[in-house]
This record gives C-alpha cells, structure tokens and sequence, in this order.
C-alpha cells in the first residue's frame, strides 16, 4: 500500500509531522505514534514504545519463581488470570508439574470469562475511538465487566491483578457461592452480548467507518507474528486452545469463529462471535467440574520450587492472542531468563502497513480494533 | 507435521554446515544453527518447510556466549513448535543476521534484543532502541549490568529544542 | 400594542409597564436607548441561563444514557453542578502558549461567543416576542451563525497547535459545505411561508400546518445540516477529542474555554430554536402561553440531539463532505424544485400539502435506498479482502 500524491504544479502543498501520543486520549495508554500527513491522509506512521517499560524481564530474573506471579498481573492489566495462566502453563512445563483436573476447570472459567470482559470491554473502547464521545458503550462493558471481576475477585481476592493461577493450580479452592453466581451470571453476559449486538452491529455509522478499514491481509498477518482475534478476523483459523488443546480445552465443544474481512469491522464481529464461544465453554465447564484438589504444588513447595536445568516456551490463547512465557532455569529458585513473548507488541507490528493511506480518525479506529494494552507492549 | 528427523534431515541435506548440534534431553525440540547461514535456513525453513509464524526472537546471556533464541511455528501446515539456536561466542560485539525480511514478526523484537541484550541484527532496516530512550547507555538484560541510581537530569529525555515549526 | 396583564404576554407587558414608567421623567430617545439595552441584556442573560441548563441536562442525559447517575453531588438532583463548573472555569489559570499567536487566540473566543449570541436576535421566543422582528429574519441568523467559522479558524491557527490546525481546516470544510443544503432548506420554507421574517414564517404555520409535516424530506436534510452546522455528533469532527483530541480549543484554559463552551450551547439552543420556528410551528400551541410552548418543544428537539449524541459515533471527515456535497446538496436542489413547482402549480393549500408530503416521502425513500444501495456494495467488496 502506497500513497499516490498527486503531483502538485500550482499549489505547494506540505506534509506535517504530528505527534500522537503519548498524551492522546485514544492510543489506550502511552503509546505514541508519529504521524506525516498529507492533509488529512496518513502518508507515514511511527509507532513508539517504552513509556511504560519497567523491566519486568530484568527483575525477574531476581526473583523467585513464585514471586514473579504478580508481575504477571500486571502485564495486560486487563486480563491477569490468562497472564497468569500462560505464565503458570511454562513453569509447569519446565519443571514437569501436574495440575489436578479441578484446578483446570477452575482455570478454562476464570480464563475465558476473562476473554469474554475483554472482548466486550475491547468493543467498547472502539466505539469510544469511533467517537462515541460520551462513552456509551464503553460505560456499559464497564457495568459487565464488573459483575465480571466480582466474580474473580471472590476467587481470587483481587480484581484487577489476582495472582490466582499458580503453577501447579490454582491457589484456592472456589468459595460456595461462586457456582451459583456463575450460573446466574452466564445467561445474564449473553444477553448482554446479543444486546450489544442488535444495538451496534447494524449502526450504518459504525459500518460506513469500520467496513474495509485497515485491512490486514492473511499472509502479512501470520508473517507478522499477528495472533488472536485480529489474525482469525483476517480469515486464518488459528486457535491455540484447539491446535495446541492446552490444559483440558479438548473436552469442550466450541467453534473457532473466521471472519474474511480483515478490517475493523470483522474484528469487531469477530470478538462478538469469540464471547458467545466463551460463554459456551463456561457452560460446559460449569456442568462438569469435579471436586477433588486444586493445586498438587501448596505454598511451601512451591516457594522452594527449583526447576531442573533447562528451557521451556509455553504459550496460551490469551484474548488478544498468543501470550508465551520462555523460562530458562540454571537449577536455582530463580529464572536464569524470563521472556514474555507479548502479544500486544506483535499485533503491532503491522499497524504503520494498516494506517497509510486512510485518514486520521482512522489511525485510531485501527489502533482501537487491534486492541492493545500498553503494560503488555512495554512490558 | 513434520517429524522431528525429517526437518533434521532435509536441513543437514539442504545447509550441511549449518546444524551444529541437536541438544538431547531439551523439552521442546531445538536445532542450534550456526549464525552465518541462519539467514538461508530462515529462508529455507518459511518457504520449505512451512515454518511461517516466527512468535518469539529472545536473547540468552551465558557466561562464556550469547544465545539467540527462535520460537517457530507453521500456522498454516500446522507445525507444532520448533526452537532455533544461535550460539553467539563474540561477547564484546555480538552479531547476528537479521531475518527481518523472512518474517516480518522479527522486527520489534530483534530491536528490543539489541535495545536491552546488545546484540546487533545484521540488516535490520531500522534497528534503533525500542524500550530505552536513545542515548541510552548499557543494555539491562545483560547478567553484567550495573544498575545505579539516575539524576533527574539523566532521565530526560534527549531532545532537541523546541523546533520552530 | 395594549398593555394586558396576561400570561401570555406577561413579559411583553412588564417591558412595557417599564418603558411607560421611565417615558414619565427621561426624553424619548433615552428610553429607547435603555429599552433596547435592557433587551440585550435580557437576551444574553437567557443565553446564559440557557447554557447553565444545557450543560447540566447534557452531563445528565449522558448519564442516564449510559446507566450511571450524573451530577449529583451539588444542589437537589445535582442541579447546582453547572454553578460549580462556572466558578471552576473563571478561577482557573488562563494560559497561553508561548509561541501562540497571542491577539488571534485571545480574539477567537470573543468572536465565536458573539457570534452565537447574535443570533438570538431574531428567535420568536413567543407571540410578539422577538427582539429585532427583522424582515430578513432568517437570512439574517444563517447570516450571523456562520460567524463562528472565522472564529473557530482563528482558534485553531492562533492556538499554533497542529490537531487545532486540523480542526481549523475540518471546520471551514464541514461548516461552509453544511451552509449549502441549510440554506436549500431555508428556501424551501421561506417560499411556503412567503417571508423571512421569523414571526411571519410562524404564522404561515398557523394557517398551513407545521412544515414538518409538510416537507418531512426537508426537515430531515435541515436536521443534518443543522447538526453539522452546530457540531454535533455525528457531525463533531471539529472537536473530535478521540482523533484531534479536542480540536479548535485544545490550548484553551479557565475563562477562553468557557466563552467556547458558552458558543456551542448557545447554537445549540438557538439552532434548535430556529428548527421549532421552521418546522414545529414556532411558539404555536393550544392552552400554554406561546413562549412555553416555544421552551418545551426547543427543549424536545434539543434532547433528541443529545440523545443522538449518546448514541452515534462520529462520522470521518472524507464520508462528511461526501455526503455534503453528494448527497444533501443533490437531495436539496431537489427538494427546492418540488416545493417551488409545488407551490406555484397547486393553489389548493390542502392538496398541495398532500402532494408536497407525498413528494417529500419518495425523496427520502430514494435518497436512503442510493446510500444503503452504496453501502452494502461495499460491504460485498470488503467481504473475503483478508484472504485475495
């Protein structure tokens, strides 16, 4: 994709440099980007990060494995129990760990009700990029999300940052009352989810702003590292729940939604499509979880854990697409090396190729519908 | 799906000089490649094999050599993960080819290795500090770095004077 | 005119007590001289009191809109919140930037505010209510209301900040495009009316039947440039605050804010004002004195433009000039041509009423099928993109 400007003989025309971010109500935190215009038209586009960089990699390394829990949390602060999850998911691969089958359903639960805030929280900002000034939308996601994280926080303690799943399982069992809140709260969450539905999808604003708008092509995608719901809304059936069927999603019966679009509506559909499967999953789990143990690993041990000399990557479908931790352990309680392969970061790896050529109001309806966190960016 | 020997034994026919070592006992599946020809290997293994979702490029800092290390995937012929090594013995100016142009996912990533490892991408078309502001000195994810206590003034940001525009 | 104490006309007859009362000791002249500023200060005063209104109605229509309570902290129901946002706004530092263009960013604010203001002129608030009944009513306001464009360049060039530089250039782009089918608009109701004086125009209503539902085609095509004339959503591209975060007055602090934030509500209510003396048959209604019945349906229309507000997002400035230049100036000309044929053909009021609707139906049933018709083309187009 390239910009035709068209060759000037009377007026001089100029392009301007501006400046988006990091103070920007819509780059979703401090990200910056550098924009030329040509008048309205985005002609070049410079993403910069590190405003939020706090060396989480580094400081791992000095801790224990079980203090690095809470760095976790705070990487896409939006989702912590997948952050966890993938995080739990490595050492237990590096260490040879086994988690007790209740401790998973407990998991896939917290896990893919965090897909479903997410998403609807991410269709909520997009509308806010679109220019729904008054928050709308984003005000109902909030209320949702918040039955959401009431429920987490009954698990695990803490809203926004639980530090629930742990390697080996999870750290507690699940109160008495969680069950039937669930149950109550499922049907509840699709109803919110058609709701959203019948009111935005067919918004002819909304179409006319999102429908061919950034464009990502399927080859590009892959090719960029592009994971989640933005690669499968470019039409690429990949879902590492069902290619790798990490912890016991093999059980579930869920599709994995495809859009062929590849623009910003399809991702909105796409995350639309993705929390209805969530939710399915939720049922399923619900109707089967076992009692028994939650953790083969308690406190005491897992404190002291040191895993043998070696190397492993373990990667999750996190809401925004492929979350991987890479441990490296010399033998100590600490990691020699603690990678995040963060997903954020990669689906923007694209974004300079997705903007050119469309407007300015576009360069956020795009940044929008990637849906980035920046402490998953920054790390 | 490829097994494990087929991709050993269609690489060591294609690059004989290029697989140096198959470590045993590893837990995911992990070919160290010799450095100077990870660029045609990259090549070989996107067009070839099949290997066309590159997700992770990170760097290991050993005592006695740098390690760079591959995640690869093939999303579309449905490989499961396969770990690419390079061993970097030059700890003073660690080097090592870009595959920026093979997979496109390597861009950021290979910039923040060399922002925070200090490992330079050969024919990395930008390759510029991402997490650290420019001007920066050290590179923090090295096991030798010394971290101290900065002065305000240190931390602002390198800039030029408000330019008129 | 007869002095009555009435409700209807209650404020004409102070007014006139007053001007009786002062004639008793002060030469004529001077009378009127003081009669004419009272009616000034009692138009900015409305304006105000319009604003503090507005303000508060708006925090809290968007409250409701998106579940949550709103203002509620100061006063019954948190009625005294725009107080509070006054006195913060006259306390606050007022800064200028320093490589701003210090005399165009102070005359900015005054200008847009002024502007607005002016309007007010000609507004019949009620029956024999209108401060200046100018013959040229309405040419008049479309006239002063498109002051604000030069004030809303001189924002944004003088403010020497690139998202207000853009925003300048949106506003004379949107603004000067969305003049066009306005004035369309207007045309088709002055030839029904057969005057431009406001008070006549409502009057013509009277005997013909609100216009509204005379020309439902026009009213619409009014509604939207009326919408982007006073830069509302969908329209708000001036003041994007998601893409230019908040366009003309992003460098503006305390008092030069508040003039801007003064001018927006202004046009608002005066634009919705003028939309019930074109269309909603002015101050006419049965029971209520006419200025009542002024206030309620200026306020109906105002909260479906709010409630359009919490509801829409924006639309981008390419689709905006688009649809301006392609659509509604298009659909306009058209409209005008009906009406006027309309008009002079059919002597018949009723008849001609019927026709007119008719005609106004088709052209929005045309107009929507071409647009949906475009729209889902290239909905067909996007589908399968990633994949090719």
């Amino acid at each position: 994709m390239s910009v035709q400007i068209p060759p000037t003989e009377r007026l001089r025309t100029d392009t301007i440099q501006i400046n988006m971010g990091p103070h920007h109500p819509s780059t979703h935190g401090v990200f910056r980007m550098v924009l030329t215009l040509d008048g309205e038209t985005v002609v070049d586009l410079e993403p910069r990060f590190g405003y939020l960089h706090r060396g989480i990699e580094k400081t791992a390394e000095e801790r224990t494995y079980v203090q690095n829990v809470p760095f976790t949390d705070r990487l896409d602060y939006i989702c912590g129990i997948t952050n966890n999850w993938a995080y739990a998911l490595a050492l237990e691969k590096l260490a040879g760990i086994e988690v007790p089958e209740r401790a998973e359903y407990i998991r896939v639960i917290l896990g893919e009700l965090t897909r479903v805030m997410n998403h609807m929280l991410a269709i909520g900002f997009l509308w806010n990029d679109l220019g729904a000034t008054t928050f709308t939308p984003v005000v109902y996601a909030f209320r949702e999300r918040e039955r959401i994280l009431d429920l987490i926080e009954m698990a695990a303690g803490s809203r926004m940052m639980p530090s629930y799943i742990r390697a080996g399982g999870v750290v507690a069992d699940l109160p008495e009352e969680f069950m039937p809140r669930l149950q109550k709260l499922v049907p509840h969450l699709k109803r919110f989810i058609d709701e959203m539905d019948t009111m935005l999808t067919k918004n002819e604003i909304f179409r006319a702003r999102a429908v061919g708008v950034g464009v990502l092509k399927a080859k590009d995608a892959i090719n960029a590292g592009v994971s989640g719901p933005v690669l499968r809304a470019s039409g690429v059936p990949y879902d590492i729940r069902k290619v790798d069927s990490y912890s016991i999603y093999d059980r579930f019966d869920f599709e994995v939604p495809v859009h062929t679009a590849g623009d910003v509506y399809a991702r909105y559909l796409q995350r639309l499509a993705e929390a209805r499967q969530s939710l399915r999953i939720i049922e399923q789990a619900m109707r089967d979880i076992p009692e028994g143990p939650v953790t083969s690993l308690p406190y005491k041990q897992l404190s002291r854990l040191k895993p043998p000399k070696g190397e492993a990557y373990g990667r999750i479908e996190s809401p925004k697409g492929e979350l991987g931790f890479y441990l490296v352990s010399d033998g100590s309680n600490k990691p020699y090396r603690f990678r995040i392969r963060s997903t954020s970061l990669l689906n923007l790896t694209l974004l300079r190729e997705m903007c050119i050529g469309h407007k300015v109001a576009d360069v956020v309806t795009i940044l929008g519908s990637i849906d980035i966190t920046l402490g998953d960016v920054d790390r | 799906m490829l097994t494990h020997e087929e991709i050993l034994s269609r690489l060591r026919e294609r690059f004989p000089e290029a697989v140096l070592d198959v470590p045993e006992g590893m837990i995911d599946f992990t070919i160290v490649i010799a450095p100077q020809a990870w660029h045609d290997v990259a090549l070989f293994l996107r067009d070839e094999l099949g290997y066309d979702f590159l997700t992770n490029v990170t760097a290991v800092d050993w005592p006695d050599r740098f390690e760079v290390v591959y995640h690869l995937y093939g999303v579309q012929a449905g490989h499961p993960l396969l770990t690419i090594k390079l061993p970097v013995t030059d700890k003073e100016n660690p080097v090592v080819p870009s595959v920026v142009d093979v997979w496109r996912s390597a861009d950021f990533q290979e910039r923040e290795e060399y922002d925070l490892m200090g490992i330079r991408f050969e024919g990395h078309p930008n390759l510029k500090r991402i997490m650290m502001w420019e001007g920066y000195e050290g590179h923090p994810l090295r096991k030798d770095f010394q971290n101290r206590t900065y002065s305000y003034a240190e931390l602002e940001p390198t800039r030029k004077a408000t330019p008129d525009w | 005119m007869e002095n009555v104490w009435t409700i209807e006309n209650v404020w004409n007859a102070i007014g006139m007590a007053l001007q009786n009362w002062l004639a008793g000791f002060l030469p004529a002249w001077l009378v009127t001289l003081i009669m004419d500023l009272l009616v000034i200060v009692v138009l900015l005063a409305i304006g105000i009191v319009a604003v503090l209104i507005l303000s508060f109605l708006e925090r809290k229509v968007a409250a409701r809109a998106g579940d949550r309570y709103g203002p509620n902290r100061w006063g019954p129901y948190g009625v005294l919140q725009p107080f509070a946002d006054a006195i913060k706004m006259l306390i606050k530092e007022d800064i200028v930037p320093h490589v701003a263009d210090r005399f165009s960013f102070n005359l900015a604010p005054v200008i847009v505010t002024v502007g607005a203001v002016m309007t007010y002129a000609v507004l019949p608030f009620g029956r024999n209510m209108v401060a200046a009944n100018l013959n040229i009513g309405i040419l008049y306001f479309a006239a002063v209301g498109s002051l604000s464009i030069i004030g809303l360049l001189t924002a944004g060039w003088g403010s020497r900040n690139k998202y207000a530089l853009i925003s300048a250039f949106r506003s004379v782009a949107q603004l000067i495009t969305y003049e066009v089918p306005l004035a369309l608009c207007i045309i088709c109701v002055v030839m029904l009316a057969g005057s431009l004086s406001t008070q006549d125009i409502v009057l013509a209503q009277q005997e013909r039947g609100w216009f509204f539902l005379l020309m439902p085609g026009i009213f619409i095509l009014y509604f939207l440039a009326a919408s982007a004339e006073m830069i509302r959503c969908p329209f708000d591209l001036l003041e994007a605050d998601s893409e230019i975060v908040a366009g003309h007055f992003i460098e503006y602090s305390g008092m030069k804010f508040a003039l801007f934030f003064l001018a927006e509500y202004i046009h608002l209510f005066a634009g919705s004002a003028m939309m019930v003396t074109l269309f909603f048959g002015g101050w006419l209604g049965p029971w209520l004195p006419s200025w009542l019945w002024f206030l309620i349906k200026t306020f109906v229309v105002i909260f479906v433009f709010m409630w359009i507000r919490n509801t829409f997002p924006r639309i981008r400035i390419d689709q905006v000039l688009k649809i301006g230049w392609k659509v509604m100036v298009p659909a306009g000309l058209v409209g005008l041509a009906i009406t006027g044929f309309v008009d002079k053909l059919i002597a018949d009021t009723l008849i001609a009423g019927v026709v007119l609707f008719v005609c106004n139906i088709a052209l929005i049933v045309g107009v929507s099928y071409f647009m949906g018709r475009a729209q889902r083309q290239k909905e067909m187009a996007a589908e399968g993109a990633a994949l090719r």
